[in-house]
């Protein structure tokens, strides 16, 4: 794997990365009042007084966002603290009415953990997970509605957070991109966020320093809520050169909080934030540390799905599957589970093993189910063709039904009408050819109609045989047993 | 701990988003000093080994469960608001 290399003109540096991801947590109500948190409701609708920060509210915290935070840090492999403690991280802001944040600071429910990315040509690397805390979001800011005024939504306010905090262990922009793509698979695989980047569900802080390899780490810059996989990297991209470029020049990197525009491509100063880093944590007083027990997280832990590592492990070693198909399967959940489905149904309507039929049925999922959705730009959530109606076409298939080409002309049909496999077949007479009667009459048709052919066949023209399996295809609608053709093809031919 | 001089006065003040006119600084720092010194007697405690207190009384957290059964109170969410427009408070602009 080539490393990531930034080329100055005085030499080479090296980026250094480190992630703090902002995840929704997925739950019916807020960390700590009982408001919903669908996403889209009417503005200032799904907000309890709690949320509004009125005097005298106090906040009880939800079990479920403690439990999926617990969760979540035993997917990572990280240490769960059954001894945790919120703070109140003190800024003003219209969109936070309380004045502060409730966070947690030095006592953080989940420390050190780790998560695997996938990087090109199979290569894999371990990031470092520092810590995960539980946060209150904070409410939603629209500064576009109206000329003179700023218009304040407090739906999103208190909404369950988790902030996970890389270690600084990633060098590229490549590594961040696999790391946020791995962490939001994780998250999605065990339903503890949505990992909706587009509703804000997810977003990152991304931490960049420079340095010249094997000199100490730089100063860092961080670039604030950047909101999808392919701006973390052109964020990076940017904000490393731009640093290096400083450097050269024998400037001074300041830490500072920046902002990356998309639009422009580059990241900039937020200056008026500077002062505000001066958060004042303190624990608070309306919340007792939070506790747990071994059950608590036994009972979390058993509640955990088939993580995507061991899933992608399982489909090469025991199902057989190339390491390819085998990630294409388990980067989303619904891929994995549409494909466990489908294999599921084929193993049970051509009762053969799943080893035998695992690669088919992926090969058939990747190639031509997925290829019709991204055509059609649907998800696999939504495929007009079920799992169990596709297991069927496969059967067909794999009993000598209907050929592999007439399955993609009944796939084609399914997938614009939704009916079944077999009805389609015996709608439009698709049905295979395999009485060796039928095929002989073609046969015998196909060598009528083409003395020419024929002659130069048995003059030693042996490649012509392919044109007679050709053309018996063609006159049979592409119906007859390709096996058996060839079998009663030749002696016929041979004369 | 480090007297509070005139200047952290101010940026706390700052911080606060309290007003307070310069010639009433040199006042509250020495107020405030007043405070610390007092609060520093606890030093004199020997606390080694002993947990932080959280509470006074021997309570644990309170959880909830995952129900929605708050919300839908726009209407005095927004009472006290100065301005409310569309559901929305306004508030004067505030963008970088």
């Amino acid at each position: 794997m080539a490393k990531y290399i930034i080329q100055g003109a005085t030499g080479d540096f090296e980026v250094v990365l480190g992630l703090e991801v902002h995840a929704q947590v997925t739950s019916n109500a807020k960390l700590f009042s009982g408001a919903a948190t669908d996403f889209g409701a009417e503005p200032n609708a799904q907000v309890s007084l709690v949320d509004a920060a009125m005097p005298g509210m106090l906040p009880t915290i939800n079990e479920e966002c403690v439990r999926q935070a617990v969760r979540t840090g035993l997917a990572l492999g990280a240490q769960i603290n059954k001894y945790s403690v919120f703070d109140r991280k003190n800024y003003f802001y219209a969109d936070l009415p309380q004045g502060y944040q409730i966070s947690q600071f030095k006592h953080p429910v989940v420390g050190e953990g780790i998560v695997k990315i996938d990087l090109e040509d199979g290569y894999t690397k371990e990031i470092g997970i520092e810590r995960i805390h539980l946060e209150q979001d904070a409410g939603k800011s629209m500064h576009d509605q109206h000329p003179q005024f700023t218009y304040v939504d407090l739906n999103r306010s208190g909404v369950a957070l988790m902030e996970i905090v890389s270690k600084p262990d990633m060098r590229s922009p490549e590594e961040a991109g696999a790391y946020l793509t791995k962490l939001r698979t994780i998250l999605r695989y065990i339903g503890s966020c949505d990992g909706n980047m587009e509703q804000g569900s997810m977003r990152a802080d991304v931490n960049v320093s420079v340095r010249r390899p094997g000199e100490p780490f730089g100063t860092r810059c961080e670039i604030k809520n950047v909101n999808s996989i392919r701006f973390v990297r052109q964020a990076i991209e940017y904000e490393a050169r731009r640093q290096v470029d400083i450097i050269e020049d024998g400037g001074k990197i300041d830490q500072e909080t920046r902002l990356f525009d998309p639009v422009k491509g580059e990241t900039r100063s937020m200056r008026s934030k500077e002062e505000a880093h001066d958060y004042r944590y303190f624990p608070d007083p309306d919340l007792l540390p939070l506790e747990f027990d071994d059950a608590f997280i036994d009972a979390a832990r058993a509640s955990l799905p088939e993580l995507p590592d061991d899933k992608r492990a399982r489909f090469e070693g025991e199902l057989g599957l190339s390491a390819y198909n085998a990630a294409v399967l388990v980067a989303e959940q619904e891929s994995a589970s549409f494909f466990e489905v489908i294999l599921d149904e084929t193993v049970k309507a051509t009762k053969k093993p799943a080893k035998d039929v695992a690669t088919k049925v992926a090969n058939w999922v990747i190639g031509d189910l997925f290829g019709a959705l991204n055509k059609a730009g649907k998800s696999v959530a939504d495929s007009p063709v079920s799992a169990k109606q596709g297991a069927e076409l496969l059967a067909l298939i794999e009993d000598g039904t209907i050929s592999g080409r007439i399955a993609k002309e009944v796939f084609e049909l399914m997938f614009e009408t939704g009916k079944d496999a077999g009805t389609i077949v015996e709608e439009k007479g698709l049905k295979q050819v395999s009485d060796t009667g039928a095929i002989e009459r073609i046969i015998d048709e196909v060598i009528a109609a083409n003395p020419g052919q024929l002659a130069e066949y048995r003059g030693g023209k042996d490649k012509l045989i392919g044109f007679f399996v050709g053309q018996v295809m063609k006159l049979s609608g592409g119906k007859a047993n390709p096996g058996l053709v060839n079998q009663l093809l030749k002696p016929k031919l041979d004369g | 701990m480090s007297d509070i001089d005139k200047a952290t006065v101010a940026k706390i003040a700052r911080l606060a988003r309290i007003r307070i006119e310069d010639d009433k600084l040199d006042h509250l720092a020495g107020e405030l000093n007043g405070i610390m010194h007092w609060i520093e007697q606890l030093n004199e405690v020997n606390t080694d080994n002993i947990a932080p207190m959280a509470s006074v009384v021997d309570a644990k957290l309170r959880w909830r469960q995952d129900e929605v059964n708050d919300g839908g109170i726009q209407d005095k969410v927004l009472k006290n608001a100065p301005n409310a427009e569309y559901g929305f408070f306004t508030v004067p602009k505030v963008i970088e």
